[in-house]
């Protein structure tokens, strides 16, 4: 059962953030709630005001612009999975979209609330520290940026401080010749990521090289992860099979997997060992046609 | 405290006062009384309470019922005009697209809104349709079979 909480309905950005900064540790955000709900119903979270922001439209877009694609946090994740300009610009985005749980909870679900959210095993988390996008925080005395990869911090954990609101992510332009793909493993297909591998490749000119590679893990740590190691496996080489296959064993050793109800730990240290392989492959394969 | 609520159900707009913490299929069901939207798993998963909300599918059970405030939810009460079902409907009795029937509206809601976005859905794209569905019966052919039907045109729309 979900206990009784007092819910406010803010019109504008600035309301928002005043009511967070009044109520502090004892209100939640909510923007879709298809996670939140779930932790409330479950009696895991309890609190005591809700500051519903599903209706702050000033944060809901998708605008190209010159330094990348920038998205408002309260945008559904199926109006990015549509997105004509993310499915030219950022065909990955979609992809991943698409794998993230059902129609109806993409319906309603929206960017910002899932990667507040901080499960280890959500899709776009991944994918943002694999683009090497950068997040937009509002708070009471302004606004700040970070990097993707320095948000996701532990287990539901992320850096937003007290009285902070996610209000945009900027997909920078990527290089010319790269590539970026995802990949997902799950036994069911509307469910959460048993493993995922989020990879960004970027080739020289020419010479085919790896100037610059990043890989993400998903649901294989505590938060998602940069496997910065693996990376080093390929960077300033020629990529072929057998170092996909070592930066694939060293990103393994990067990870560490939280047993639960879909897999054990070494079984997930596992799919690294094949997803990270598979996945900057793909994405290698993109940056060469790119 | 409660909080004022004002929505439109298929058509027939609505005044009610709730506690914040109700789900929009509370409300449906509970309050309204339109039982046809089922609560299932309660937590996401099976897609038997999905309805519309100002046009897109979604799970009921995931939706906090303020957030439907000024909207438009259509309820598989609202599918039929009159007496006359829709085409889903008709297709999925001569189909025989349900065993225990519990999964039905979901269902039905879930092909109505593939068909509203895409007229023309391959057999793929129907399976991603209800993808976020669950039919625990397993009746899932007869279902695709159903909305296959509706595709090649083979039921005209109640006007």
């Amino acid at each position: 059962m979900i206990k009784d909480f007092e819910h406010f309905a803010p019109k504008t950005l600035k309301e928002a953030l005043a009511l967070l900064a009044k109520y502090g540790d004892d209100c939640k955000v909510i923007c879709g709630g298809q996670s939140l709900l779930i932790l409330m119903r479950q009696g895991l979270v309890a609190p005591k005001y809700i500051v519903d922001i599903k209706g702050l439209d000033e944060l809901n877009y998708i605008k190209d612009g010159k330094d990348g694609l920038k998205i408002g946090a309260t945008t559904t994740h199926r109006t990015i999975e549509k997105s004509a300009v993310i499915k030219k610009k950022c065909p990955v985005l979609a992809e991943m979209e698409k794998r993230l749980a059902s129609i109806q909870t993409r319906n309603w679900g929206t960017i910002g609330g899932n990667i507040c959210h901080g499960d280890p095993a959500g899709d776009p988390a991944v994918v943002f520290i694999a683009l090497n996008a950068t997040l937009t925080v509002a708070g009471a005395k302004g606004e700040r940026n970070m990097p993707a990869e320095d948000f996701t911090l532990d287990y539901f954990e992320v850096a937003l401080e007290d009285g902070e609101l996610l209000t945009e992510i900027t997909i920078p332009v990527p290089p010319p010749r790269t590539g970026a793909a995802y990949t997902k493993f799950n036994l069911i297909e509307s469910d959460l990521a048993t493993a995922s591998v989020a990879a960004s490749v970027t080739l020289g000119s020419g010479d085919g090289v790896c100037q610059d590679v990043r890989i993400a893990l998903g649901a294989v740590a505590p938060a998602a992860i940069r496997a910065k190691k693996a990376e080093e496996v390929l960077k300033g080489k020629k990529i072929t099979d057998a170092l996909l296959k070592e930066a694939g064993e060293v990103a393994a050793t990067e990870a560490a997997p939280v047993p639960d109800i879909s897999a054990s730990e070494e079984y997930r240290r596992e799919l690294v060992k094949v997803l990270v392989p598979r996945t900057t492959k793909e994405a290698l394969a993109r940056a060469k046609k790119a | 405290m409660k909080k004022q609520l004002k929505f439109k159900v298929n058509g027939q707009p609505y005044e009610i006062f709730v506690e914040p913490k109700k789900l929009l299929v509370e409300v449906l069901r509970d309050f309204i009384g339109l039982t046809g939207t089922k609560r299932g798993c309660n937590s996401s998963s099976c897609g038997a309470c999905t309805v519309m909300l100002n046009g897109v599918s979604v799970k009921s059970c995931s939706v906090l019922a303020l957030q439907a405030n000024g909207a438009e939810v259509v309820t598989v009460e609202g599918l039929a005009k009159g007496n006359k079902l829709s085409s889903l409907q008709e297709a999925f009795l001569d189909h025989g697209a349900f065993q225990c029937g519990f999964c039905t509206s979901g269902m039905l809601m879930s092909s109505t809104a593939l068909l509203t976005e895409n007229p023309k859905p391959t057999k793929q794209e129907i399976k991603e349709g209800i993808d976020g569905n669950i039919c625990r019966c397993t009746g899932y052919n007869s279902i695709i079979r159903a909305v296959t039907a509706v595709v090649k045109g083979e039921y005209k729309e109640a006007q």
